[in-house]
């Protein structure tokens, strides 16, 4: 069979199970389609020659009749700041070029155990610190819809990958929007989880209290399959949570999926661009026939929620970054002839300027003199942004806004200016200070550009949320396109 | 006058928790000595990227224990915190800890107390908290580099960190003392073990700044520190240098402290709380039961074993030496005369260890059961208190059994009791002494020199009391 690269999980996994194609041929295609199209896009950082042994062990399995896992025969990309045993992870940093971790992160290992096969290490912004994937140490990642356009991040790797059919699905790390942002912009479906549904062990951390690993696929089912095998506790994490006491599904009956409460966040649709709020009206009047229940809502603390984000984002960053001194792992430099300041200052000068510019404001918010009027005062903000958006799930089922209020822009446009490119955070960052769970799904093309709808629910109420998103989905029927590359 | 200028000395006292099983935050072991170099580690403990720390429970009781011991009120709930700061030992450059700040108590104990010494001295305690151990820098001969081994890192410390309620060395010492014994009988820490126990200090003398003293590295060298570091502060007083504020660190060889840095120059620890580590609930947690303390036991041994509170002291300081009478009296129960063969005998052949503290090792082949014997056979009249104490020098190296060296050497060393031999030996002195015994028969010191003949010739078996009779019998028919 030709084309095996556009099946989704559940067509890979029973077209292997059923023996109509083997895991092995299936890998086959991809690679050859990665070594073929992947020069174009550059989401790939490092490619796992092991992939192919691994196809051929799943294929044995099968013709010996033994029980595969669910995900059997998929092949997955990670994202390049997610721990894989023997496999280097450099989180597009000079610092770990030559970093290979001796374990894996808990969703590799999960993933692993379903049969699932991680097929390479895709491309980010370096330490995840972006939302272009032009900050990498390995060279830029481009859009697949238009390789002059940027890809968002700084998942960036891993949401060109799925849209170019180089991998079924694939995990990206969201901290302030970074599965979404790129899945908007490359018109994937990405998911950020409820804090500590997934086990962040093995995630090398930016912002450790909140960010979430998450899934990237070409549809929300997708993202539903690989949540189902990545999330819940794990004795590595003490931050991951039983989700057997927390799953509330009060007031949701999966047989009334249409029969929902949303909300229209006004704050977040009045900063976008024309073309980015046409499509949300036009995808809302699409779904809306569907039964929904819909009006517009008001997160007043929203303006105050962008300065809160990279005050803690950065805070924690500063601190999660000292441990890069190349003294235990990192890259060849001989430390003969130095006091050890100085070859820490030596290795140090290595990380990009992005980085350098986080480091700098998260050492200086967490300063005494500074950290009651900084940290702790965007600590107050991350409450009271919580507090708001709980008294609105009252309300309301779900929150929709566009993910990104801009188009994708072209490469280059904005990386000279910080401020504007933090601002592309603006819609994303409201899930990581509430914790709460948000997806980005594809609406619609402006020019050939893509467009996302952010839809966000209360905390724990993934299933609700998974599965609206998918009746949301399917009335838009855009998910059927692809890039032609 | 200078001399007269109040001297104030407060404490922090680092405890490593060497009873747990593993490690702060990960499953290494705890026990981390005479591992091979960097064979103790994992992703974990050396900080390796993506790695996250798991919080040791029984870490956390442990330090509740402490902190119920030392009379500390413990928060509902409690919360960890980093320390950032760049150091080659310390493997994530920062340092998982607890810390105070804007209004928010982290500890798991604070504002407690503690009577120490004759008088019940209180010294208070500000907080107990917990944090992790950096890994350690080897110096090799002939190397210019340093080498790091991370078999330390993340081993579980307690900080106990006391009020300036000390004046003197002299207090320091015997609340160190107190303090190690109820580490001890908590079962918490092995406080013979190297670095097990590390303290720092700081001074003030009358209204000058406070100076600390980092780096003792032994409990026995606290003493000399605050002595060098009182007299230093006292003689800059008298010729008007003002006292700076500032570390200094203690300098083991030379026996001075030295300057680290000033304080204006400290480091900004940007301490913030440790994400990584949900909040933990301490109430249930308060309710743990702690072992019985020393102050309990030396009014048990009192009250039960009729023991003198000197005596009772003595065990209580140094938990090995109270196991050592309470084992003892099991087997004998005798318990004055056990405890005062320990107290008195014993005790002198016990070395002070490194740590500054005399200690029972593995070298000393004497245990429970000898202590027992040699009681008893004092107590039985089998052998005098001489012979006690050379079995006892002798038994300590060699670990025989006094009774068995009884039994062996029966000829040299029980008492002579049997009426025969001792007038056999009276009527050899008598043909000796024959001046002397025409003098005792009416001069009480002559009876006196002619036993001290006998006890001479016998090597001090003779029983003195049956002998006397005997000598005064003897004279008697003489006439
Ligand atoms: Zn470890």
């Amino acid at each position: 069979m030709s084309r095996l690269y556009t099946l989704n999980i559940e067509q890979v996994t029973n077209g292997i199970k059923n023996e109509e194609f083997t895991s092995e041929e299936y890998v086959s295609q991809i690679i050859e389609r990665i070594i073929k199209v992947d020069q174009k896009i550059n989401s790939f950082i490092t490619i796992n020659d092991n992939a192919l042994v691994q196809a051929q062990q799943i294929d044995k399995k099968i013709r010996s009749g033994s029980t595969v896992g669910s995900l059997a025969g998929i092949v997955v990309g990670i994202k390049d700041n997610i721990s894989t045993a023997g496999l280097k992870t450099t989180c597009a940093s000079k610092m770990l070029s030559d970093y290979v971790p001796p374990y894996d992160a808990t969703v590799i290992k999960r993933l692993k155990d379903k049969d699932a096969i991680i097929i390479g290490k895709l491309n980010l912004d370096e330490f995840a610190m972006g939302s272009t994937t032009e900050w990498s140490s390995y060279g830029l990642t481009r859009n697949p819809w238009n390789l002059d356009y940027v890809c968002g991040g700084s998942s960036g790797g891993s949401a060109a990958s799925v849209a170019a059919q180089l991998c079924t699905a694939s995990l990206g790390s969201d901290t302030g929007g970074s599965v979404r942002c790129p899945a908007s912009f490359c018109s994937v479906v990405g998911f950020k989880p409820t804090y500590g549904l997934v086990s962040r062990y093995g995630l090398v951390s930016y912002s450790n209290s909140l960010e979430q690993i998450g899934p990237i696929g070409r549809t929300v089912s997708d993202v539903k399959k690989i949540m189902e095998v990545i999330s819940g506790k794990d004795t590595n994490d003490n931050t991951t949570i039983d989700t057997r006491n927390n799953i509330n599904t009060n007031n949701y009956d999966p047989e009334q999926k249409n029969n929902q409460k949303i909300g229209l966040l006004r704050e977040l649709i009045n900063g976008a661009d024309e073309s980015v709020y046409q499509c949300i009206y036009s995808a809302i009047d699409k779904f809306n026939k569907f039964g929904f229940t819909y009006e517009e809502s008001s997160l007043k603390s929203s303006e105050y929620a962008l300065a809160s984000y990279y005050t803690i984002a950065t805070a924690e960053a500063s601190s999660n970054l000292a441990r890069f001194d190349n003294i235990r792992y990192g890259f060849e430099l001989n430390p003969d002839d130095y006091e050890w300041n100085t070859y820490f200052s030596k290795t140090r000068g290595n990380f990009g300027d992005e980085v350098k510019r986080r480091i700098i404001v998260g050492s200086f918010v967490l300063s005494s003199g500074y950290y009651g009027k900084y940290y702790l005062k965007a600590q107050r903000v991350k409450n009271l942004i919580k507090h708001e958006l709980k008294k609105l799930f009252k309300e309301y089922d779900l929150l929709i806004s566009p993910t990104v209020p801009v188009l994708p822009f072209k490469i280059g446009e904005k990386i000279d200016d910080p401020l504007k490119m933090y601002l592309i955070d603006i819609n994303t960052v409201l899930a990581n200070l509430a914790g709460i769970p948000a997806i980005s799904i594809p609406i619609g093309f402006k020019n050939g550009l893509p467009i996302g709808l952010q839809i966000m629910a209360d905390e724990f109420q993934e299933k609700k949320l998974l599965d609206i998103s998918e009746v949301i989905e399917k009335s838009i029927n855009i998910n059927t396109s692809y890039p032609d590359l | 006058m200078t001399s007269s200028l109040p001297v104030k000395i407060g404490l922090e006292i680092h405890c490593q928790l060497t009873q747990l099983n593993t490690k702060l935050f990960c499953s290494c072991y705890c026990n981390y000595r005479e591992k091979e170099i960097n064979s103790n580690i994992c992703p974990i403990c050396l900080g390796l990227p993506g790695s996250l720390p798991i919080l040791n429970k029984k870490a956390v009781e442990f330090a509740i224990m402490i902190s119920k011991a030392l009379d500390c009120k413990i928060p509902e709930l409690t919360v960890f915190s980093r320390k950032n700061y760049f150091y080659p030992d310390l493997p994530k450059n920062f340092q998982i800890t607890q810390y105070d700040s804007y209004g928010t108590s982290t500890s798991i104990g604070k504002e407690g107390s503690i009577k120490y010494g004759e008088n019940y001295k209180i010294a208070r305690i500000r907080r107990i908290q917990l944090e992790e151990d950096p890994g350690r820098l080897v110096y090799e001969n002939g190397r210019t580099q340093a080498l790091i081994d991370y078999n330390r890192a993340g081993v579980a410390l307690v900080e106990i960190v006391t009020e300036p309620d000390f004046v003197d060395p002299k207090e320091v010492r015997i609340f160190l003392n107190k303090m190690t014994s109820i580490l001890e009988h908590l079962n918490v820490c092995n406080t013979n073990l190297e670095g097990s126990l590390r303290c720092d200090a700081n001074i003030s003398i009358g209204n000058g700044k406070k100076v600390e003293i980092k780096n003792i590295g032994s409990f026995s060298d606290i003493e000399k520190a605050l002595t060098y570091e009182i007299t230093r502060q006292k003689t800059m007083t008298i010729h008007d240098i003002e006292i700076k504020a500032e570390t200094r660190h203690w300098d083991d060889k030379r026996k001075i402290t030295k300057q680290a840095r000033s304080k204006e120059e400290e480091e900004d620890y940007r301490y913030f709380p440790e994400p990584d580590i949900p909040k933990i609930l301490l109430e249930n947690l308060s309710l743990i039961k702690t072992s019985e303390l020393p102050d309990e036991r030396k009014s048990r041994f009192i009250n039960d074993y009729g023991l003198s509170e000197h005596v009772a002291q003595v065990l209580i300081d140094n938990k090995d030496l109270a196991d050592l009478f309470e084992s003892a009296i099991k087997i004998y129960h005798s318990p004055k005369s056990i405890s005062n063969w320990i107290v008195s005998d014993i005790l002198a052949f016990i070395e002070y260890d490194s740590s500054g503290k005399k200690t029972i090792t593995d070298e000393m082949k004497i245990d429970a059961k000898h202590i027992a014997e040699i009681a008893k056979l004092v107590d039985d009249n089998t052998i005098n208190r001489s012979t006690a104490k050379s079995i006892i020098s002798r038994i300590i190296k060699t670990g025989e059994l006094p009774s068995d060296i009884i039994k062996k050497e029966k000829q040299t060393t029980t008492i002579i009791n049997d009426e025969t031999i001792l007038l056999e030996s009276i009527d050899k002195i008598f043909n000796e002494e024959k001046k002397a015994t025409l003098d005792a028969k009416h001069n009480p010191t002559a009876i006196n020199f002619l036993l001290g003949k006998i006890m001479r010739m016998t090597k001090g078996r003779a029983d003195p009391k049956i002998t006397t009779i005997l000598l005064k019998k003897r004279l008697d028919e003489e006439v």
